[in-house]
């Protein structure tokens, strides 16, 4: 089946995740959806699926133009899914999970399994995937579970198979697998639009390349061209960013981090043995791909996540066992990577949230009682120091703009007596003129003699702020580089090319 | 690995119900103001449907209707103005002691309600379903009870003793709840449901031992004796009204309360768990530790007002003492909004309720139309779209401003 | 140029080592039966009783020395906990007609420690046929908590809709003077009430467990009020439904012991009977079940396949609502025989703990409720036999055990995994 995507537009709000898009899936291709994340990809798909409905613009397949109310309808013509987050139900067998929602009966409305096993064991069998129809999906390992996915679309007959992001959570021999399958897929005229943020992965299967930037096609590429440039067309922005700043007057080492591994929730090793150090007014960027272990990297030098092996000492201090609180005393500031989850209280007032992780003791507190003065005249002093744009200090933080949500949190975070500064995604989803003055801010805690570590996967920051540039790719460094590093280099470096 | 937030609805779902429980407990005066009348109107409409005064008035609607429909209105008249008697002042009455007594008598009932309703509110505000109060209470009874009847003390001292291991008791029972939930992820409802039934059986049993709380020449049913007269919670303004020391005891609970949750450090860090409990553990608080000792103090307002029903007993001290409380309690911390000042109002209200129910009764009308409008005004409280739909109010502002919270939560994944 | 190659860990902690809880639980109790009520027990004789003197096969009592009898017991429900801790090292499961086994072995054993040298004996056709009436209400409760937490949506309101089904079935039977019409405007009733829940916590994403809570408190106000202000006045127009006719079921109801407890009962009974394997069908053996736990478990997924989540959700909840209100009439007409102010006295809460203990499985809940209905009846009759005994701690038993099981302490419960949770689409 030919796919043709036209003029979509779908707004969130003021948002807008499409703008204009349009693209042409022929029989048989693979489509590599390539962009960074939020890039609106998965808005994309989620229209093309019926989960969403497109503002304008229209789909139409073989030339039909389609309109799906929900994933039923969309289904029904032809278009498959296999989510990032697998939909499938964790306690239910392999084929109770692909008949799930066009179920085969019996004679008194009884499911008939049986049929539905030979339904699993037939497409299972063509594509060679040897999976189990009686096996929980909680047993299998994920990347089974992917296939079960992929044989639930191909059981409704799917002709366009819209993978997002199925590489994400595999290992790389199952990654090697999947892209067999993909091959075979295709070979069998199935169509694939295939959604990554995966250079590599783009090159060794993709026929066609469409790069995604901040909700609209950028550019077309082959696969043949270079990681480098595949990466500069994906991560690049338009406002061109230049915080000057003087030369680094490096200090002794203040942050170190020896064999450190850490494991996410599901014990899958997300940091694998990294070991660095970092300087007094001196920034470290650590840049690389979303999704490579810098998240839990960050937690577990706040203590929000275990450690699996390895240690972090601060200023002398080892602080490998100890818990959030000890390490905010020990002097390291954090600028979560999700503001509204880990940075703020909503629901609080903006003085409130400047207090947020200080009501343990002084300026805060008195005792056990809440300095209000105090706290008022803090805030009053960060709210101007900071550039905060807000009626008053008693606004909610909810009801702040992104940038000045991500000021507050910062402000409150340099505020304190810091060694370290840990900045996560610093300036995402924050207007240009807020990203200027954090930018300066962090500039000048560094000149200040401080010790920042800025984890980014936007190159334009990474490069403005670094004095040294960290590529970290599948929880190791590919390599610790001069801030002086081409952006093709450091590309490839992302993809995980070492130099 | 945490991508996409937004586009993934089962989360934004939790995000909204969050914020529809913090619209219930934002209380927008106006709206608390329409719920309170609409669930009066419509207990009004009960009290009419099946009075017989008014039903035989209908019979000879016919005849004369004008008679039929004041009959309405004399009914409601009747029945609101006896719970207006009964609960604030009674014009009626012939000296100033039996005018202003009915007021004294709403403040009594009020008194453990407003203390149990703080507890629960107080996990509310924790982010927390403590259904559990009634046990709490009845742990503290026991507590109360034993030093009350068994230990000898000196005056006063021996009140104090006796309500503060009322509430020892009941923190320590609150303080099970928290663990459980702490340590092994057991859900408080549940957890705190069963821990009732465990409450009341086992202060069943200690009411039947002759060497712990059964009274003295006591028979087999099981009841204690009255509190000692040291450890009785003394009249407040003398014999001609009921009124005792439990309502300082509540006052005193309250300024705590607010104390706590508005002005202190510990209330700060519990309104962060409560609110985002991610983002307070990023900002270096043990969220479970919190729970602990929320679910604790929460139970230990519990404990007051079980001291305040177990000193103040006459005749002897059986299960029924709790009176429902516990339960009560709840829709008192959901109707004041979890705030102090609320809770005094909530438990003032329902407190007006009870000690109204009898000049209710004796005026002709059943008092028990009292328990549907409580339920009804909560309920509207808490349901805002009912209350909504009703008034054909406007879809309120935060509404819409969540709208653009959802767009800007988009606009952070860019 | 060099590609850096990682392997990450596992993938998952799939592999669970076996608990060894709920063996060791079986042994301790083994060994408080075999100390306790066998070394240690009583040495006078007890009577079991098995027929009624209605009954026209009539059996003997056995009568056996306590000590003895409980000794044996003892010894074998130890047999039964160390073959189950054989069974689970070596990576098997303890099959569950062995607890049931040990169950009943342990009830005997309790049973006769407490009837020892009691004049009447232990009349099992009373315990065990109190036992199944008093547990329906619970079965119908605990189906009805299955029915909603199945697709994800809390109810804690069944003690509000038993209470609705009992007011409603006992005003309505005894005013058309017809108890079938009764019993039905009963599971309407309550039905509506369950679609206020339903809409309040789909729709407008009220929590459901306050929207539970409250609706508790409204059920308990309007029916006080209504019994106070209405019922009460008139009760014999109004209160006097009776209960139905009890149906001996031919043959089936000549059975010795059994038949008299299980086939010579009313129709809420029977109802039941068929009630809860029909739900297991459906939930287990039927697409509509399989949608129903795909929604409960993982809405999103379900919604992704074309199932219309709200409406699952909507149409379990209020039809689970409907099974609740029967449990209600069947308090009424199927035991009582008039309503009595809140007279559900917590029994919808209990459903609720029984729907876990059962871990959300029709049977097993059923066998729960049957544990409860147990303590209740038992508690009444120890009170008989053996005067001076601590009724109350046997009527904390089942709550304890509830506690443990959501504690975790005896292997794992896992509710639906999107209970509670309200699903907004993208």
């Amino acid at each position: 089946m030919k796919l043709e995507v036209k003029n979509i537009t779908k707004r969130f709000g003021t948002l807008v995740a499409n703008d204009n898009i349009s693209l042409t899936l022929q029989p048989g291709e693979i489509l590599s959806l390539l962009g960074e994340n939020g890039a609106g990809k998965s808005t994309l798909m989620n229209v093309l699926y019926g989960l969403l409905q497109p503002d304008e613009g229209q789909i139409l397949i073989d030339d039909k133009v389609q309109k799906f109310s929900g994933p039923g309808e969309a289904m029904a013509a032809g278009i498959g899914m296999v989510h990032q987050h697998f939909m499938l139900i964790p306690v239910f067998t392999v084929a109770e999970n692909v008949v799930l929602g066009h179920e085969p009966t019996g004679k008194v409305g009884n499911l008939d399994l049986n049929a539905a096993r030979k339904l699993v064991k037939k497409i299972s069998d063509r594509f060679g995937f040897d999976i189990d129809p009686d096996a929980k999906i909680q047993d299998l390992p994920v990347g089974a579970q992917q296939r079960v996915e992929i044989i639930k679309s191909l059981a409704r007959d799917a002709k366009i198979l819209v993978l997002d992001e199925p590489t994400a959570v595999l290992t790389p021999q199952e990654t090697d697998e999947l892209m067999e399958i993909m091959r075979g897929l295709s070979k069998n005229g199935t169509s694939i639009i295939f959604i990554t943020h995966k250079l590599r992965e783009v090159q060794q299967v993709a026929d066609r390349i469409i790069v995604i930037r901040q909700g609209k096609v950028v550019s077309e590429a082959s696969p043949k061209a270079s990681a480098g440039e595949l990466a500069s067309l994906m991560v690049g922005r338009e406002v061109d960013l230049n915080t000057s700043k003087k030369a680094a007057k490096v200090g002794v080492e203040t942050l170190v981090v020896k064999d450190l591994t850490v494991l996410d929730d599901r014990n899958q090793q997300m940091v694998n043995g990294i070991s660095f150090s970092v300087h007094d007014g001196e920034v470290l960027a650590i840049a690389g791909v979303q999704g490579n272990g810098q998240t839990e990297l960050a937690e577990a030098i706040l203590g929000l996540r275990k450690i699996h092996s390895g240690s972090i000492q601060v200023a002398g201090q080892d602080l490998t066992k100890s818990n959030v609180r000890q390490v905010l005393e020990a002097g390291v500031g954090y600028i979560p990577e999700d503001r509204k989850k880990d940075g703020l209280v909503g629901d609080f007032t903006i003085a409130e949230n400047l207090m947020l992780d200080g009501s343990f003791g002084k300026p805060f507190a008195k005792g056990v009682q809440i300095d209000f003065a105090k706290r008022d005249e803090i805030a009053e002093k960060l709210i101007k120091e900071f550039d905060i744009r807000t009626p008053s200090a008693t606004t909610l933080a909810k009801q702040l703009s992104g940038g000045n949500q991500q000021k507050v949190v910062v402000a409150r975070e340099m505020s304190r007596d810091l060694k370290v500064l840990i900045a996560s995604q610093p300036t995402r989803g924050v207007d240009v003129g807020s990203i200027e003055f954090i930018h300066e801010q962090i500039v000048a805690a560094r000149d200040a003699g401080k010790t920042v570590v800025i984890i980014s996967t936007e190159l334009d920051e990474v490069l403005s702020l670094a004095d040294r540039i960290a590529v970290m790719y599948r929880g190791r460094f590919v390599g610790i580089v001069d801030a002086k590093t081409t952006r093709e280099k450091l590309g490839k470096m992302m993809a995980g090319i070492a130099a | 690995m945490s991508k996409k937030k937004d586009l993934d609805p089962v989360k934004s779902g939790q995000d909204k119900a969050t914020s529809v429980l913090h619209e219930i407990m934002s209380g927008d005066p106006v709206r608390i103001g329409l719920s309170i009348l609409l669930g009066f109107l419509i207990g009004a409409v009960f009290m009419v449907v099946f009075d017989k005064n008014v039903i035989k008035a209908f019979e000879d609607f016919g005849t004369d209707p004008s008679y039929a429909l004041s009959s309405i209105w004399w009914t409601v008249q009747d029945g609101y103005g006896a719970l207006f008697a009964g609960s604030v002042i009674n014009f009626g009455a012939d000296n100033f002691v039996s005018a202003i007594r009915p007021f004294t008598e709403t403040l009594r009932f009020a008194a453990p309600l407003i203390m149990a309703g703080l507890g629960v509110a107080l996990t509310f505000r924790v982010g927390l379903f403590n259904i559990g109060a009634t046990g709490q209470m009845l742990v503290g009874l026991a507590g109360a009870t034993f030093v009350s009847t068994r230990l000898q003390m000196p005056i006063i001292i021996h009140m104090l003793a006796a309500v503060l291991a009322a509430v020892v008791c009941a923190m320590i029972w609150g303080m099970i709840v928290g663990l459980l939930k702490s340590r092994t992820g057991a859900h408080e409802v549940i957890v705190t449901i069963m821990l009732n039934y465990v409450a009341l059986s086992l202060f069943t049993y200690l009411l039947r031992q002759p060497n712990l709380l059964l009274e003295e020449n006591g028979g087999g049913t099981p009841k204690s004796d009255n509190p000692d007269g040291t450890a009785r919670l003394g009249l407040l303004l003398g014999p001609d009204f009921q009124l005792h020391y439990g309502l300082i005891f509540a006052v005193l609970a309250v300024v705590f309360y607010w104390w706590l949750m508005e002005k202190s450090t510990f209330g700060f860090r519990f309104r962060m768990v409560g609110h985002n409990p991610s983002a307070a553990r990023a900002a270096g608080i043990k969220v479970e530790n919190t729970f602990v000792w929320a679910l604790a103090i929460s139970a230990g307002f519990s404990g007051l007002a079980a001291a305040n029903q177990g000193l103040s007993v006459d005749g002897g001290l059986t299960t029924s003492i709790e009176a429902g409380i516990g339960f009560d309690a709840i829709t008192v911390a959901l109707l004041g909004g979890s705030r102090a000042g609320g809770v005094v109002m909530a438990g003032m209200l329902f407190g007006a309720f009870k000690a109204g129910s009898a000049t209710m009764q004796v005026a002709g009308v059943s008092p028990e139309v009292l328990g549907v409008v409580k339920a009804l005004i909560v309920l509207f409280i808490a349901a805002p779209p009912i209350i909504r739909a009703f008034y054909r109010l406007p879809v309120p502002g935060p509404k819409v401003f969540e709208a653009a919270q959802q767009a800007k939560a988009a606009k952070v994944i860019k | 140029m060099t590609n850096i190659e990682v392997t990450p860990g596992m993938f998952s902690s799939a592999e669970t080592k076996p608990s060894l809880k709920t063996p060791i639980t079986l042994v301790a109790a083994a060994l408080v039966v075999l100390i306790f009520f066998g070394f240690l027990g009583k040495t006078g004789d007890i009577s079991f009783v098995w027929s009624d003197k209605r009954e026209a096969i009539q059996l003997p009592p056995f009568i056996v020395n306590s000590m003895f009898f409980c000794t044996l017991v003892g010894a074998a429900l130890l047999l039964i906990g160390l073959l189950s801790i054989a069974l689970t090292i070596r990576g098997g499961k303890t099959p569950v007609w062995l607890i049931a086994i040990y169950g009943l072995g342990a009830m005997m054993a309790l049973l006769g420690w407490l009837a020892t040298e009691a004049t009447q004996g232990v009349q099992m056709i009373f315990i065990l046929g109190n036992t199944l009436v008093l547990a329906i209400p619970l079965i119908f409760g605990g189906m009805a908590g299955i029915m909603s937490e199945r697709v994800g949506v809390v109810n804690i309101a069944i003690e509000g809709q038993l209470l609705t089904g009992a007011f409603v079935s006992a005003i309505l039977g005894t005013i058309t003077g017809n108890l079938y019409i009764g019993m039905i405007a009963a599971m309407i009733a309550s039905g509506l009430l369950s679609m206020v829940l339903a809409s309040l916590a789909i729709k407008y994403l009220v929590e459901q467990i306050i929207i539970g809570v409250l609706l508790n408190v409204l059920v308990i106000g309007v029916t006080n009020f209504l019994y106070s202000a209405w019922v009460d006045d008139d009760s014999i127009n109004l209160n006097f439904p009776g209960t139905f006719e009890k149906l001996p079921i031919p043959l089936l109801s000549e059975i010795p012991v059994l038949g008299q407890v299980l086939f010579n009962n009313r129709i809420t009974v029977y109802l039941m009977f068929v009630l809860v394997p029909l739900l297991w069908y459906v939930l287990f053996r039927t697409k509509l079940g399989l949608r129903a736990r795909a929604v409960g478990e993982h809405p999103l997924a379900a919604d992704t396949v074309g199932i219309n989540v709200g409406r699952t959700r909507f149409w379990w909840v209020t039809i689970g609502g409907m099974v609740a209100g029967l449990g209600g009439a069947s308090l009424t007409l199927g035991n009582v025989g008039s309503f009595g102010r809140e007279m559900s006295a917590g029994l919808g809460f209990i459903a609720l703990a029984v729907v876990i203990l059962g871990r959300w499985q029709p049977i097993y809940v059923t066998l729960g409720a049957l544990l409860f209905g147990f303590t209740i009846i038992l508690k009444v009759w120890a009170n008989q036999v053996s005067p001076g005994i601590p009724v109350d701690f046997i009527t904390m038993v089942p709550y304890l055990v509830t506690l443990v099981a959501v504690a975790g302490f005896a292997g794992r419960v896992k509710p639906p995994a999107a209970s509670g949770q309200p699903y907004v689409k993208g």
